[in-house]
C-alpha cells in the first residue's frame, strides 16, 4: 500500500473543510498570542487552494503541491502564506514525477518542506511554532515504515501530542515572542493548523488510501 | 544603474507612503517601489507580490536594498528570494533597519551612486539616527 496522488487531493480538500469550521478558534488562538490572522489567513488560503485545484488534473504530486504552495503564497498575506507555501513547494519537488509514494518517500519529502520552514523562519524545535507539531509527525512516520496506516495514525497523534506540548512553551518566534513570558499557557496556532494538515493525511489514507 | 530600494510593509498605504518620502529624499532618480497588503484591503504581503516586485526591478537596478517592516512580511521577502535564481536574489539584500527611516537613508546613499554594500550599511545606520536632538 502507498499514499497516492488522489488521497494527497482528498486530504488538501478535508484541510480546507477542517479550517472552515475551525477557522474562529485558530483565530481565538492566534487573538491570545498573536495578530488573530492565523484563521482568517488559512481559510481564505485554502479556499483558493479549492478553487484553483477545481477541473484540474495532476500528473505527480509535485503538480499538486505546487499548486497548492503558489496559491497560498500568493493569496496570504500572514506567515502561514510563506511558510505553508514553501512546505507544500519542498514537499511537492522531493516527490517529483511519483503518483504514489511509501511511508520513507513521504516522510523524506515532509523533511525538506519542514527544513524550507526552517531556513525562512530560523525556527528550532520547543520554540512553540508549527516546528513542534510537525517535526514529531516525520519521526513517527519514520518509526513506522512498514505499516501505512499504523505510520499515518501515529504521525497524526504525534503532531497532536507536539501541539498540546506548545501549551507550556515559551515563544521564541513571530508575534507571540513579543509578549515573552506571557505566551506561556497558551497553544500555538500555527502547531494547531499543522496538526490538522497531518490529520487530514492520515484521514485521506485510511479513507481512500491504498489500493 | 543605481541600487533600488523595496520597501516591505503588511499596510500598502505604509509602503507606498514611505516609497513616497524616501523618493523625494533622493531626488526621483532611485527605483523606490513600496509593496504592501493582501490585495484585498488586509494587512499582510504575499510571497509573491514581493516577488513580482523583485522581478520587475532587478533588470533596472544594480542590486536591491530591501526595508521590511517586520514578522511576516520578513518571511514573504526570504520567500521570495527562495523562489529567484540563485544568480539573482544574490543581487538583493533584506535589511535590518527602521523601515522608513531606513529606506530614506539608503535612498540618499542609492542617489550618490553608491554600491549596494554601502547602501545596506547606510539603511543600517538609521538605527541610531536621533531625531529630537537638533
Amino acid at each position: 500500500m502507498a499514499f497516492t496522488l488522489a488521497a494527497a487531493r482528498v486530504a488538501i480538500e478535508k484541510l480546507n473543510s477542517l479550517i472552515e469550521g475551525k477557522k474562529e478558534y485558530l483565530t481565538d488562538l492566534d487573538s491570545a498570542i498573536g495578530d488573530a490572522d492565523h484563521g482568517i489567513n488559512m481559510n481564505r488560503g485554502f479556499k483558493k487552494v479549492m478553487e484553483k485545484l477545481q477541473d484540474k488534473e495532476h500528473s505527480d504530486f509535485a503538480g499538486l503541491f505546487r499548486d497548492v504552495a503558489m496559491t497560498l503564497m500568493s493569496a496570504v498575506g500572514g506567515s502561514a502564506g510563506p511558510l505553508y507555501g514553501t512546505f507544500f513547494m519542498k514537499m511537492g519537488q522531493n516527490l517529483a514525477d511519483k503518483k504514489e509514494a511509501t511511508v520513507e518517500e513521504f516522510a523524506s519529502a515532509m523533511q525538506e518542506g519542514l527544513n524550507g520552514i526552517m531556513t525562512l523562519g530560523k525556527a528550532v524545535l520547543g520554540d512553540k511554532t508549527m516546528l513542534d507539531a510537525i517535526s514529531p509527525a516525520i519521526e513517527a512516520l519514520k518509526s513506522n515504515p512498514g505499516d501505512e496506516r499504523a505510520a499515518w495514525t501515529s504521525a497524526a497523534d504525534a503532531a497532536e501530542e507536539g501541539m498540546k506540548a506548545t501549551i507550556p512553551m515559551l515563544a521564541k518566534r513571530g508575534r507571540s515572542s513579543y509578549l515573552g513570558e506571557r505566551s506561556i499557557g497558551h497553544q500555538d496556532p500555527g502547531a494547531t493548523s499543522s496538526w490538522y494538515l497531518i490529520s487530514c493525511f492520515r484521514d485521506a489514507l485510511t479513507e481512500h488510501g491504498g489500493q | 544603474m543605481r541600487v533600488g530600494i523595496l520597501i516591505v510593509s503588511h499596510s500598502e498605504d505604509a509602503a507606498r507612503g514611505i516609497a513616497q518620502i524616501a523618493t523625494a529624499m533622493s531626488g526621483g532618480n532611485v527605483e523606490v517601489v513600496g509593496v504592501g497588503g493582501d490585495g484585498e484591503g488586509g494587512l499582510g504581503v504575499p510571497v509573491v507580490k514581493v516577488l513580482d516586485a523583485l522581478s520587475l526591478m532587478l533588470p533596472k537596478t544594480e542590486g536591491i536594498a530591501v526595508f521590511p517592516d517586520l514578522g511576516s512580511s520578513i518571511l514573504s521577502v526570504r520567500g521570495a528570494l527562495e523562489m529567484l535564481p540563485p544568480d539573482e536574489a544574490a543581487k538583493v539584500t533584506i535589511v535590518d533597519a527602521p523601515i522608513l527611516e531606513g529606506a530614506m537613508l539608503g535612498a540618499v546613499e542609492a542617489n550618490c551612486g553608491a554600491a549596494l554594500e554601502q547602501v545596506v550599511e547606510s539603511g543600517k545606520e538609521a538605527r541610531d539616527l536621533k531625531k529630537t536632538e537638533h
